[in-house]
């Protein structure tokens, strides 16, 4: 990347909220130091926000979570909103969401609770300024990783954002997403699943039921992973040597109750797996609230990967 | 596990649409470790950039690609052409050898009277126990720079506590089965503690941050209060240091 001019103050925080994160792509080729991969837990909506905000596949945004934070804008600037609906208003008029706006200097941007969906992310034209960490700004709470300070904190009241001072040149690109693009997560999603090694450990009446049940969303849910609620799944194995676990694997430890393992999840695990999610419904899974309901579905990954390569193809080039 | 020629060893096994987890071995054995390594290497070369993690650990390597570039199937292959090839490293690996300075005491190593009590050995033996022998590590993970090593001598065999300490100080020396750790930074952690390492294990300053790499070599080596204070070990008791 070409050297860019740093804003040191564009955006203020007024009041933090419950979790508001700042998450690039995420930490790669450093999971064999224990070091997990972080990066935005719905990488859909992110990608999204990224693209209508004019900016380059890979930069830094920012994940609110359930919503509560309030940011006042230092200057004008370019922005997008996309993933989950919380609320969202400038100076109390709604904000439209997955389209490019205008963000004025001294409006108050707030998130209030959710709509529809989990976790929004706010991309701003240039991105967010931070201090990469092992390659990566996103931020890992629990490695102490990331983030605006480098020690992976979330956002707190009364910070002050950087962000990269844009090009000056147009941004490229569609302002808005089309409406097939716009999510409602209000929907109960069919997640697909990639079957994995152990997959023939499990008892026939539990692939039954895996396959065939609505899987309730435990609260039990952060950006680690996602318990599920259902029909006790019962395994041959009860654990394994410790081994690398994939994103989106979706382990099923002696409780019987499934969950599937996202961003922040420790690198090595002993649990038997059913398989792994596809990244596009691990991300889609992250969009949801406890007391969702979701399904699974196997897939083998011909079409998973068309899907997936396609999705990438219109954010990555 | 045995007699059906789909377990038969090598065996890739899907792990998500990026991924093959490369199953080498069926039981932990410091053996494993050279033939792990070599395969690691060998991906780094024949993948490139392509590569996006290589993730080891006791029987297994699980490889990461970009699946945009390279689709399954021939990353399996690519994979497969290696596995046909692989030599072990020699000399039981490329590993560097570490020596982490430990000062064993129930100030800082609160679990020393528990772990004697339960294998029958006084705390000197089981300082000695632990500190005479190499350790090979396994794998890294629960935290960044956590390292899983063994195997320890198996009069040294100790469950994990009831109920995990919140907070486990940075540099605590663990045993729990017939594994051995050191804590990298301030975790929660249900291993008993017998002492602690002025190593600096997980260090921003240092290329990678982790001190220890899997197929690596550690020893643990007893001094004295005096001269762990002197290489900057915090001698803090337990109790207040949470």
């Amino acid at each position: 990347m070409t050297a860019q001019r740093k804003m040191e103050s564009a955006i203020r925080v007024h009041r933090s909220g419950p979790l508001a994160l700042l998450q690039d792509l995420g930490r790669f080729g450093v999971r064999h130091l224990g070091v997990t991969q972080g990066g935005p837990a719905d990488l859909y909506s992110w990608a999204w926000a990224n693209y209508l905000a004019g900016n380059p596949w890979g930069t830094a945004s920012l994940e609110i979570t359930f919503g509560g934070l309030q940011l006042v804008s230092e200057r004008d600037l370019d922005i997008a909103i996309a993933g989950a609906d919380l609320g969202a208003t400038l100076d109390g008029q709604p904000v439209p969401l997955w389209q490019r706006i205008t963000w004025k200097e001294g409006q108050k941007l707030a998130f209030a609770s959710p709509v529809s969906g989990l976790r929004a992310y706010l991309s701003v034209r240039g991105g967010f300024a931070a201090e990469p960490v092992l390659g990566s700004v996103a931020t890992v709470g629990r490695e102490q990783l990331g983030g605006f300070d480098g020690w992976g904190s979330k956002l707190a009241d009364g910070d002050r954002l950087a962000i990269y001072s844009p090009d000056g040149k147009p941004a490229e690109g569609m302002t808005e997403a089309p409406d097939d693009a716009r999510k409602d997560f209000r929907e109960s999603p069919v997640l697909e699943l990639l079957p994995g090694a152990q997959i023939g450990e499990f008892t026939g009446r539990s692939l039954y039921d895996a396959f065939n049940t609505w899987w309730r969303v435990d609260d039990r849910a952060d950006r680690m992973g996602v318990r599920l609620l259902g029909p006790k799944l019962q395994c041959r194995i009860r654990s394994l040597i410790s081994e690398g676990i994939s994103l989106g694997g979706v382990q099923v430890p002696p409780d019987g109750q499934p969950i599937a393992l996202l961003n922040d999840r420790q690198t090595i695990g002993g649990y038997p797996r059913l398989g792994a999610l596809s990244p596009l419904s691990a991300s889609r899974l992250a969009q949801c609230l406890p007391g969702q309901e979701v399904r699974l579905v196997a897939r083998g990954s011909g079409p998973v990967l068309e899907n997936y390569r396609t999705f990438l193809a219109g954010f990555r080039s | 596990m045995t007699g059906n020629p789909a377990t038969a060893l090598p065996r890739l096994e899907s792990a998500g649409l990026d991924g093959w987890m490369v199953r080498l071995f069926e039981q932990i054995d410091e053996a494993n470790l050279p033939w792990i390594t070599a395969l690691a290497r060998h991906c780094e070369s024949a993948f490139g950039d392509v590569l996006v993690d290589l993730v080891p650990s006791y029987t297994t390597l699980l490889v990461v690609f970009d699946p945009v570039r390279l689709s399954p199937t021939e990353a399996r292959q690519k994979i497969t052409g290696l596995l046909v090839e692989l030599e072990p490293d020699e000399h039981m690996g490329t590993g560097q050898v570490h020596e982490l300075p430990t000062f064993y005491d129930s100030s800082v190593g609160p679990d020393l009277g528990r772990v004697a009590e339960h294998t029958g050995m006084t705390v000197a033996e089981v300082i000695d126990c632990h500190s005479s022998k190499t350790y090979r590590v396994f794998a890294l993970g629960f935290a960044p720079g956590f390292a899983f090593m063994g195997l320890t001598d198996p009069r040294l065999e100790c469950p994990r506590l009831d109920t995990p300490r919140k907070k486990v100080p940075v540099g605590s020396v663990a045993i729990a089965a017939r594994q051995t750790a050191a804590y990298p930074t301030a975790t929660p952690g249900g291993w008993n503690l017998l002492g602690r390492t002025s190593a600096r294990l997980f260090d921003r300053e240092r290329e990678g941050f982790s001190l220890l790499r899997v197929g690596d070599e550690v020893r643990f080596v007893s001094v004295s209060r005096e001269e762990f204070e002197r290489q900057g070990g915090d001698t803090t008791p337990m109790e207040a240091a949470g």
